[in-house]
């Protein structure tokens, strides 16, 4: 069973890196290749010599692109399957379409979403080489941070429902999210590394552009996920499985 | 917790035992989490293989994706 959930996932998540290319492609590269002239321009006006190129941009942005997007959604649907594996049957929704949606929708506002209105995507030449190291740590803490912040909104919601129903302790649950949330990003330290005369349209469309890659990564994962699982899960397969499982491990 | 989206004829209960996952979660988990590492951090933060043609040739990617670059 797992087995099967993981080459499906990956595979879905191969056809997602697809998606995500195609939309990064049209949407993403110009203001990628924007952000470079710029870099380039003042470059210029500064009388550097032009880096050389170790890698050409034509092979950046076609099969270079190409390969991060759908080996990050290989690896993510990968991933996702074992998570799914885990979370069907555990996260109070019935099925596996709700569940993979369900999944991806909370994937995405965690690792993306809700760490984006604090460290935004930014394009070549936004970002300082040298704070490198601490721009990862601290893009890498914030998705952490809402992680937990989750954790604790979802406990909060089971510990408070059973006395205040379950739409207010929903409210109370997203309230606690936002309040820690807030918190942590009003302590954790801001990066300001935008150069001087930096076109702000250009930095606009890249950050839509990445908040749009992202989304239709997870997008697809979730949807076509949920497809592949239940036809997986259908009744005549899934009660072969559920035999299996009860012989094996009490649950 | 309430089940609010409940999808026709499916399983309501767990498919899989956590000893079941287990192997898998050890194995697969940290080699895609590798691949992971590679599209979105080598020769960035940290660096596994030497120079950075894995960093340059992945480069859009990693700026599109949200990753911190350069
Ligand atoms: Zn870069």
């Amino acid at each position: 069973m797992v087995r099967s959930l993981l080459i499906r996932g990956m595979l879905v998540g191969l056809l997602a890196g697809l998606l995500a290319f195609a939309f990064a492609f049209v949407f993403g590269e110009p203001q990628v290749q924007a952000a470079i002239d710029f870099e380039q321009l003042l470059a210029a006006k500064a009388g550097d010599p032009a880096e050389a190129e170790l890698v050409s941009r034509g092979v950046q942005r076609t099969v270079g692109l190409l390969t991060g997007t759908v080996a990050l959604g290989v690896a993510l649907g990968g991933l996702f399957a074992l998570v799914f594996a885990y979370a069907y049957g555990r996260i109070g929704v019935v099925g596996a379409r709700p569940t993979a949606a369900v999944m991806a929708l909370v994937a995405f506002a965690t690792i993306t979403l809700v760490p984006f209105t604090k460290y935004p995507a930014s394009p070549p030449t936004v970002g300082d080489p040298a704070t490198i190291d601490r721009r990862t740590l601290l893009a890498f803490a914030m998705i952490a941070i809402t992680a937990l912040a989750l954790v604790a909104a979802v406990r909060v919601r089971a510990h408070v429902a059973p006395r205040l129903g379950t739409w207010n302790a929903t409210l109370i649950a997203g309230g606690v999210f936002v309040a820690l949330i807030a918190v942590a990003q009003l302590i954790l330290p801001a990066v300001h590394e935008t150069p001087p005369g930096f076109p702000a349209d250009v930095l606009y469309r890249f950050r839509l552009a990445s908040l749009g890659v992202n989304a239709t990564l997870w997008l697809a994962i979730g949807l076509g996920f949920g497809a592949a699982a239940a036809r997986l899960l259908s009744p005549a397969h899934a009660q072969g499985c559920a035999t299996v499982l009860h012989g094996q491990d009490s649950l | 917790m309430s089940e609010v989206l409940v999808e026709r004829g499916a399983v309501a209960g767990p498919i899989v035992a956590p000893r079941e996952l287990l192997p898998y979660a050890i194995f697969a988990g940290v080699l895609l989490s590798l691949l992971v590492y590679f599209v979105g951090a080598e020769e960035g933060a940290a660096s596994l293989v030497g120079g950075s043609a894995v960093h340059e040739f992945v480069h859009d990617a990693r700026h599109l994706l949200g990753f911190p670059c350069h």
